[in-house]
C-alpha cells in the first residue's frame, strides 16, 4: 500500500477553516484586545515624504511636546476610504495627524488625498512596511495616539468609525 | 396567490429532492445483478423538481414585475417608480432572491443531467442523482427555513424601499445570473465526481460525460467574471478593473478550480490518467462555489459587494458547507485510495504539461484563498487587516508566469512522452519573441516588473497559441482543437490588455472651471458645462465634456455624479470613450469652493483587450463544447446505424459479421 495520508489533507484543511469560521460567526464584532505596544516609546524611524506635497515623518516629529495621531494607511486600502471623513472631522477639531503610507506610490498617494481629502500634516513613505512592523501594526488602517514624549498611548485597529471620533479625542486629552 | 404558488412549488420541489436522494441511493444496491427497480424514480423526480423550482422563480419574478408590496422581499427591495428592467433584476439583487436563483439553477442542472444523460452506467447515474438531490435538499431547507423569499407582510407596504443604486445597472441584469449558472453548474461535476467515487467507476467514459458540464460551467464563469470586471470598472468609478475584493475572489476561485478540472478531465478522457486528481478537483470546484456563497452571504468578511449580511444565515450555510464539503472530502479520503491508479506518463509529455498547469492553477487558488481568508484568520486574534494588490499581484504571478510559459509549450507536446529536442524551432521562436519584446520595452522606458513581463509574455503566448495549427490542414482540425487555440489566444489578448493598462495608463486629476481644457495623451478635454439632470429615481450633476483627439471633431462625454433618493446614496457614473487602442475614462467629482469642478480622466491603452480576451476564452470553451458534442452525436449515430445494419443482416438469415476491433 502506498501512503494514503495525503487524501486526508483536504478534509483537514477544510475542518480548520470550518472551525475558524464557526468561531468567528459566534464572536461579536468590533472587540479588540489592547496591543502590547501601549506605554512603549516609538521605535526610531525617519521616513521620506510619501509625495511631494507634504514632508516625511520621523520619530523626532512626534516627540515635540504635543500629542498627535499616527495613522497607518495606504491608497490601495478600501477601509482607508471609509475612514477618511472621520480623519477629516478629527483634523477640523484641531487634531494633528501624521500619516504613514504603506507600500505606496507617490502618484497614488496624491490621487487618494485629492479624492478623499488630506487631513495630514506629514506623511512618511514606508515602502517595505518596516516602520509598520516595528510599531507592532499588522494591517491597514491603524491609528496610534502618541503623546508629546513619543510614547504610544493608545492603538485603534481598523477603520475609524464615526463613533470612534470622540473616543480618540478623549485619548488625546488623556495623553496631554 | 402568486406568493403561495411559489412557496408551494418550493416545498414540493424539496419533497422531490428527498425522493431523488432515496431512489438514487437504491441504485447502489443491485437486485439479482439488475438495476434496482426502486431506482427508477430518481430521474423523473429530478426533472419535475427542476420544473417546480423554475416555477417558483418565475412567481418571484412576477411579484417583482408587478411590485406586489404585500410581499416583504418586494417591499424592502423594490420600488414602484423603478424602471421595469430594474424591477426584474431586483429579483436577484437581494439575499433571498439570489438564493432562489441559486437553487433554481441547481435544480435545473440536475434536471438536465437526469433528462439527457444516458451514457453512464445506471448505478453511477443513480449515485450521482442522489448526491445532486442531497445538495439541493440542503439549499431548499436553507431557503424555506431561514430565507423565505415569499414571506408576506401583515399589511401591504405603501411604497417599496428601493434597491441599492450601485446595482441599478444593466450590467447587473446579466452578470450575477451568469456567474450563478456557472457556480451551480459545477454542482453537476461535483455530483458526478461523488457518484463515480461511490461506485469506483472513474473511467474515460465518465470523464467524457463530465466534460461538457465542466466546460459549460467554466464558459459561464468566464463570461460572468469578465462582465463583473467590466461592471466594477465602469460603475465603481475607480478606474480599476480588478480589486481583489472578497466577492471577486469568490468568483475567481471556482474559475481557477474549474480551469484545472477541465484540463485534468481531458487527460482522463483521452489517456485514462489523473483519476484521483480529477475527482479531487471535481469536489474542490463546487466546494469553492459554496465557499464563495458562504463568504458573500454570511458577512464574515466585509466587502463592497456584500448586500445582505446575517450571522444566523451564515451559521446555516456553514453547517451546509460542513455537511457537503466535509462529507465529500471525508468520502474522498476513505474511497479515493480504492480507485485504481490511472495510466502513467513521462514528465515531458502533454500530460506532464497539463499536470504542471494544474499544480500552478492550484497554487494560484491557494494564494487567492489564503489572501481572502487571511483577514478572517487574523480577526480571530483581534487584528483587522485588509489584504490588497501588493500581496495578490506578486504572489499569484509567482505561479501564473511559469504556468503561462508551460501553457505556451504544452499543446505542442505529444501524449505519453515526448522529446523536447523535436520542438527546438518552436521554443526558439517563443523565447526570442518574449525576450525581444521585454528588451525593446525596457529600452523605451521604465515600467514596473509585472506589466513588463506581461508585455513580453503576451505576444509569445499569442504566437504559441496558434502554433499547434502549424502544418495541419485547417479544414480538418477538430472543432475542439480550435476551441483550445482560441481560448489560449484569448489568454494572450487579456494578458496584453492587463500589461498595457498596468504599464502605460495615464491619469489626470484636475480642478477645472467650465470652459477650461485639460490635456491627456493625444486628447484635449474641455469642460463645456455642468448641469443638473433627473432620471426616474435619481437626480445627478452631469458634466458635458468635449473631447478632441489630435485636431479632430469633438466627441461629447457626459459623466455624472448621481444621487438616488430611495434609499439615499450617491454613485459616480463614469463616461467612456472607446477607441480601438484604448479607452478614455472620465469621472466628475465634487465642486470646489471657488466654483471649479474636480475632474478625473484616465487614458488606458488597450484596456478593452482584457475583456475581449475574456470573451475569446469563453468562445474557445463554446467551440470545445460544440466539437465534443458533435463527435458524440456522430459516434452515437454511427453506432445506431451499425445496430440497424446488424439487425437487417440477421433478419435476412445470414450470420452477422463480427465487428472489426
Amino acid at each position: 500500500m502506498r501512503n494514503r495520508l495525503w487524501l486526508w489533507v483536504p478534509l483537514a484543511l477544510f475542518a480548520f477553516f470550518a472551525g475558524l469560521a464557526a468561531y468567528m460567526l459566534t464572536q461579536p464584532k468590533d472587540q479588540f484586545v489592547q496591543s502590547a505596544m501601549i506605554g512603549q516609546p516609538l521605535p526610531d524611524f525617519a521616513l521620506p515624504p510619501a509625495f511631494t506635497g507634504l514632508p516625511g515623518a520621523s520619530k523626532a516629529d512626534l516627540a515635540d511636546g504635543r500629542p498627535r495621531l499616527l495613522n497607518i494607511w495606504a491608497s490601495w486600502c478600501l477601509p482607508c476610504i471609509a475612514e477618511a471623513p472621520q480623519l477629516e472631522a478629527l483634523q477640523k477639531q484641531g487634531v494633528e495627524i501624521v500619516g504613514i503610507a504603506i507600500r505606496d506610490r507617490p502618484e497614488d498617494v496624491a490621487n487618494f488625498l485629492a479624492k478623499h481629502g488630506n487631513p495630514y500634516t506629514r506623511i512618511g513613505s514606508d515602502r517595505i512596511s518596516e516602520v509598520q512592523l516595528a510599531l507592532g501594526s499588522s494591517g491597514v488602517p491603524e491609528t496610534f495616539v502618541i503623546d508629546g514624549k513619543g510614547i504610544i498611548r493608545h492603538q485603534h485597529i481598523g477603520d475609524i468609525r464615526p463613533e470612534d471620533v470622540p473616543k480618540l479625542i478623549a485619548e488625546l486629552e488623556k495623553a496631554r | 396567490m402568486i406568493a403561495e404558488i411559489g412557496l408551494a412549488a418550493l416545498w414540493l420541489a424539496a419533497a422531490l429532492a428527498v425522493l431523488q436522494l432515496v431512489s438514487g441511493a437504491f441504485a447502489l444496491k443491485a437486485v439479482d445483478g439488475q438495476v434496482n427497480p426502486l431506482a427508477i424514480y430518481a430521474r423523473p423526480a429530478a426533472v419535475t423538481q427542476a420544473l417546480l423550482a423554475a416555477l417558483a422563480f418565475a412567481m418571484l419574478l412576477w411579484a417583482f414585475a408587478t411590485t406586489d408590496l404585500s410581499i416583504k422581499l418586494v417591499a424592502t427591495n423594490s420600488h414602484s417608480m423603478k424602471p421595469l428592467v430594474y424591477k426584474l433584476t431586483g429579483t436577484w439583487g437581494n439575499h433571498e432572491g439570489s438564493m432562489l436563483l441559486w437553487v433554481g439553477v441547481l435544480a435545473l442542472s440536475g434536471g438536465l443531467l437526469a433528462g439527457f444523460e444516458r451514457r453512464l452506467p445506471e448505478r453511477t447515474m443513480g449515485a450521482t442523482l442522489a448526491v445532486q438531490g442531497f445538495v439541493a435538499l440542503g439549499f431548499y431547507a436553507f431557503l424555506l427555513l431561514s430565507s423565505n423569499p415569499f414571506e408576506r407582510l401583515p399589511a401591504p407596504a405603501a411604497e417599496g424601499n428601493g434597491l441599492n443604486p450601485l446595482l441599478q445597472d444593466i450590467g447587473l441584469a446579466i452578470h450575477p445570473p451568469t456567474l450563478y449558472a456557472g457556480y451551480v453548474g459545477l454542482s453537476v461535476a461535483f455530483s458526478l465526481a461523488m457518484g463515480a467515487l461511490l461506485t469506483r467507476e472513474v473511467t474515460p467514459a465518465f470523464a467524457r460525460v463530465m466534460r461538457p458540464w465542466v466546460l459549460g460551467a467554466w464558459v459561464l464563469l468566464t463570461l460572468g467574471i469578465t462582465a463583473g470586471s467590466y461592471w466594477a470598472y465602469y460603475e465603481l468609478g475607480w478606474g480599476g478593473w480588478w480589486f481583489w475584493d472578497p466577492v471577486e475572489n469568490a468568483s475567481l476561485m471556482p474559475w481557477l478550480a474549474a480551469t484545472a478540472l477541465l484540463h485534468s478531465v481531458s487527460v482522463l478522457a483521452a489517456r485514462d490518467a489523473l483519476r484521483t486528481w480529477t475527482i479531487m478537483l471535481g469536489v474542490l470546484a463546487f466546494s469553492m462555489s459554496m465557499l464563495g456563497t458562504f463568504l458573500v452571504r454570511s458577512g464574515v468578511l466585509t466587502s463592497v459587494h456584500a448586500f445582505a449580511v446575517d450571522p444566523e444565515r451564515g451559521a446555516f450555510i456553514l453547517a451546509l458547507l460542513g455537511i457537503y464539503i466535509g462529507g465529500a472530502f471525508a468520502i474522498f479520503a476513505l474511497r479515493a485510495g480504492a480507485v485504481a491508479e490511472g495510466k502513467r506518463f513521462a514528465a515531458v509529455s502533454r500530460e506532464g504539461a497539463l499536470v504542471f498547469n494544474n499544480v500552478m492553477l492550484s497554487g494560484i487558488l491557494a494564494i487567492v484563498l489564503l489572501g481572502t481568508l487571511y483577514p478572517l484568520l487574523t480577526e480571530a486574534f483581534d487584528v483587522r487587516v485588509s489584504v490588497g494588490p501588493p500581496y495578490f499581484n506578486p504572489a499569484s504571478a509567482i505561479f501564473a508566469i511559469p504556468m503561462l510559459l508551460v501553457m505556451a509549450v504544452g499543446p505542442l507536446l505529444r501524449w505519453k512522452s515526448d522529446n523536447p529536442g523535436r520542438l527546438r524551432m518552436e521554443l526558439v521562436i517563443i523565447g526570442a519573441l518574449m525576450v525581444g519584446v521585454i528588451v525593446a520595452v525596457s529600452i523605451v522606458g521604465q515600467y514596473p516588473l509585472l506589466p513588463l513581463l506581461g508585455l513580453g509574455l503576451a505576444p509569445a503566448l499569442a504566437v504559441a497559441a496558434v502554433l499547434p495549427l502549424k502544418g495541419r490542414k485547417l479544414a480538418r482540425v477538430p472543432v475542439a482543437t480550435w476551441g483550445m487555440v482560441v481560448a489560449h489566444f484569448g489568454i494572450a489578448v487579456a494578458l496584453f490588455g492587463m500589461a498595457c493598462e498596468g504599464a502605460f495608463s495615464r491619469e489626470r486629476l484636475a480642478a477645472v472651471a467650465p470652459g477650461g481644457t485639460e490635456r491627456i495623451g493625444d486628447f484635449a478635454v474641455t469642460l463645456e458645462s455642468v448641469t443638473p439632470v433627473a432620471g426616474p429615481n435619481w437626480t445627478a450633476i452631469e458634466a458635458r465634456l468635449a473631447v478632441r483627439e489630435g485636431g479632430g471633431a469633438p466627441v461629447i462625454l457626459t459623466p455624472q455624479a448621481r444621487s438616488f433618493w430611495s434609499p439615499q446614496q450617491s454613485t459616480s457614473e463614469s463616461a467612456l470613450l472607446t477607441r480601438w487602442n484604448g479607452q478614455l475614462y472620465a469621472v466628475i467629482g465634487n465642486q470646489a469652493e471657488d466654483g471649479r469642478w474636480q475632474l478625473r480622466i484616465w487614458w488606458k491603452p488597450f484596456v478593452t483587450f482584457i475583456w475581449y480576451g475574456g470573451i475569446l476564452v469563453a468562445l474557445g470553451g463554446v467551440l470545445a463544447i460544440a466539437g465534443r458534442v458533435r463527435v458524440d452525436v456522430r459516434r452515437r449515430l454511427a453506432s445506431t446505424k451499425g445496430d440497424r445494419r446488424r439487425a437487417d443482416v440477421e433478419a435476412l438469415g445470414r450470420p452477422a459479421p463480427v465487428p472489426a476491433e
